[in-house]
């Protein structure tokens, strides 16, 4: 266990490695630059830009510098934010996705959870295919048209909550960002909930809590449930992959200062240190959550051996 | 988005695959007796089953009426009133956006079903136009992922040992990547230089990201199969390698093969979409659902048909997908359909 655990831990280094080269070779590959405008700049500024940010020094030196700077964590200064560092903008933009995030999940974790287990307790009823319909319309609709509709709704219709913007954490605004990440999660959860309590549910030992004389709710709180949620469990590795897509086009949709909203800006203004950056604090969240998965499959099941 | 690998819902375990061996078998029967067998009825099997469900019926029928409109579609509007997707009314006064059946003077009428944009251009048209490239784009790339996912999981399942090792271990890393990161960068950095070349960069690109868990699939498959009698029998009257692979092994997983790909192309189409809503995907004057869903959300507050149609559409179709889907997982695959 612990070898498995340590190979993993160094093969995420040149994981890491290759994502940020990759990046690096293609925002170098990509003709113009950061400065490259409407406007042609005279050629003594446009030196002395390059000369500022080290762009006239060959390219492996540059290189390095990038390798350096992911190595230590500090990604140097925005270029298109002028002044302020990337550390400084990834510390004030990951507290708004965390949160959008972190909410839309909790949300579907509950809500996800009550269809699944209601839908597989009532088996084959309205209330089964009522839930399953909903969780299939979670699937099928895109993020960026079910904000955009309870915008609609909700704000310029009903003026329940602001249309976008962010006013902090606990505030309205948060509830239809949340609300629109959270569809999709709700509709998984919901499926994989009820999947895997119609199989517990068949299973012997809910049989014997039954025969022992259990009510029928503690037969599914205290027994069912916790067998039926391993797969909900589970997801939670992929989720976060579906986390940081569904919040870049969630930050977008609601105008939201996050660390997506930002990312798509930086890869549309080229800003080096900053696209460099995001990306690497994506890849090794990503890379440590997949090992924290992998590790805890080994202790949710015991089958399970490295 | 483009994880499709989040999609854990079981798919046809290996040793539930019993009938298909069927194909193959027959194969070899014909070069050992040099008589076309009869064809098993698992198909026909499969067929009936899922005739039997309403949802996948119901799912199917949309499926193919979206993708019928939007292939005759555009060519019909251009016959009956000589607009397409991108025609701009030269009268001025019609430069504006019309709600659905509405005339310039506010009244009634036929000319424009789903309204106009803001440069008054039909959205009707725009709409199914949208779907031939967002089918197109589904499609081509779920075929890029079919063709890189069968040949690498079958190569790997066959092979086995050492390269196996090497190739899924090559399968593990990449699935932890963060694709759409990478995949953003690509697109936004590396613009092509026209839209047929950009719909090109995004086929790549989609089916270069969605192939990995295929490959698990079709390796899986090909483990349990590759010691059956029928590869023994092809392999003892000479059959190449390649042969045996392709023409034996791949037609024998082709049950989940299947199924997944057809979850595969619901998944596609959502990741274009996406793209295409960030400004990274299918670029004017080409139309996607994705990119008509983004223009739309811009005037979302005065002319709200502009995103409700195109939106609506897509999300119907990728309903129907997924409920083909499902359907299809259960038709092949008897034993989880009690659940």
């Amino acid at each position: 266990m612990l070898r498995f655990i340590l190979r993993r831990i160094i093969v995420i280094i040149p994981m890491l490695f290759v994502i940020v080269s990759l990046t690096w070779v293609l925002v170098r590959l990509a003709p113009g630059n950061f400065y490259t405008g409407e406007k042609k700049l005279p050629p003594a500024i446009e030196n002395n830009l390059r000369e500022k940010y080290g762009l006239n020094k060959p390219w492996h030196v540059q290189y390095r510098k990038v390798l350096w700077n992911v190595a230590r964590f500090d990604f140097g200064n925005s270029l298109k934010y002028e002044g302020q560092s990337v550390n400084q903008i990834l510390w004030r933009t990951l507290p708004v996705s965390a949160a959008l995030g972190l909410t839309a999940y909790l949300f579907a974790l509950i809500a996800g959870i009550t269809m699944g287990t209601l839908a597989a307790l009532k088996q084959n009823s309205w209330l089964d295919y009522g839930s399953m319909t909903i969780a299939m319309l979670g699937i099928s609709i895109p993020n960026f048209v079910l904000g955009p509709l309870l915008v609609l709704a909700f704000s310029l219709t009903l003026y329940w909550f602001p249309p976008a913007l962010w006013n902090g954490f606990p505030s309205k605004s948060i509830v239809l960002p949340a609300l629109t990440l959270s569809a999709i999660y709700i509709a998984y959860i919901a499926r994989l909930t009820r999947s895997g309590m119609l199989e517990v549910l068949r299973s012997d030992y809910i049989r014997t809590a039954r025969a022992k004389g259990l009510t029928e709710r503690q037969v599914v709180m205290r027994h069912a449930l916790r067998g039926g949620l391993l797969p909900v469990v589970s997801f939670s590795g992929p989720a976060l992959a579906f986390l940081i897509t569904g919040t870049v086009v969630v930050e977008r949709v609601f105008a939201l200062p996050g660390l997506g909203n930002y990312f798509i800006n930086a890869c549309f203004n080229r800003d080096e240190p900053l696209i460099i950056g995001i990306v690497a604090f994506i890849a090794i969240t990503v890379l440590i959550f997949n090992l924290l998965v992998d590790i805890s499959y080994a202790f949710i099941d015991p089958r399970i051996r490295y | 988005m483009a994880d499709d690998q989040t999609d854990n819902r079981p798919l046809v375990e290996p040793e539930h695959v019993g009938p298909e061996y069927a194909v193959a078998e027959r194969d070899v029967a014909e070069l050992v007796t040099g008589e076309v067998v009869a064809g098993s009825s698992l198909w026909r099997d499969a067929w009936r089953r899922l005739l039997r469900n309403k949802l996948a019926v119901f799912g199917m029928f949309i499926v193919l009426l979206l993708a019928i409109a939007s292939v005759i579609g555009p060519t019909i509007i251009k016959r009956a009133t000589g607009y397409t997707y991108d025609s701009i009314p030269k009268d001025a006064a019609q430069l504006k956006s019309f709600a659905p059946f509405r005339a310039p003077d506010g009244r009634f009428s036929w000319a424009h079903p789903m309204g106009t944009d803001n440069t008054g251009r039909d959205i009707l048209a725009r709409v199914l136009s949208g779907g031939q490239i967002s089918l197109m784009v589904a499609l081509i790339a779920t075929l890029v992922s079919l063709l890189i996912g069968i040949s690498y999981g079958a190569v790997a399942g066959y092979v086995g040992g050492r390269v196996d090792d090497l190739m899924m271990r090559i399968v593990d890393v990449l699935y932890s990547l963060p694709y759409v990161i990478l995949v953003i960068v690509l697109l936004a950095l590396l613009p092509a230089k026209t839209p047929t070349a950009q719909l090109a960069e995004l086929f790549f690109a989609l089916g270069a990201v969605s192939w990995l868990t295929m490959a698990r699939i079709v390796r899986g498959q090909i483990m349990s199969l590759k010691n059956q009698d029928f590869v023994l029998a092809a392999r003892a009257t000479g059959v190449s390698t390649p042969r045996i692979i392709f023409r034996h092994l791949v037609p024998n997983a082709l049950g989940p093969v299947i199924v997944y790909a057809t979850l595969t192309i619901p998944s596609v189409m959502l990741s274009e979409a996406f793209l295409s809503f960030l400004g990274l995907g299918v670029r004017p004057p080409r139309v996607s659902w994705g990119s008509l869903a983004a223009e739309g959300a811009q005037n979302l507050a005065i002319y709200p048909w502009q995103l409700i149609f195109p939106g609506v559409t897509m999300a119907l179709m990728l309903f129907s997908l997924n409920f083909v889907g499902d359907g299809l997982r259960d038709a092949l695959d008897p034993q989880t359909r009690k659940q």
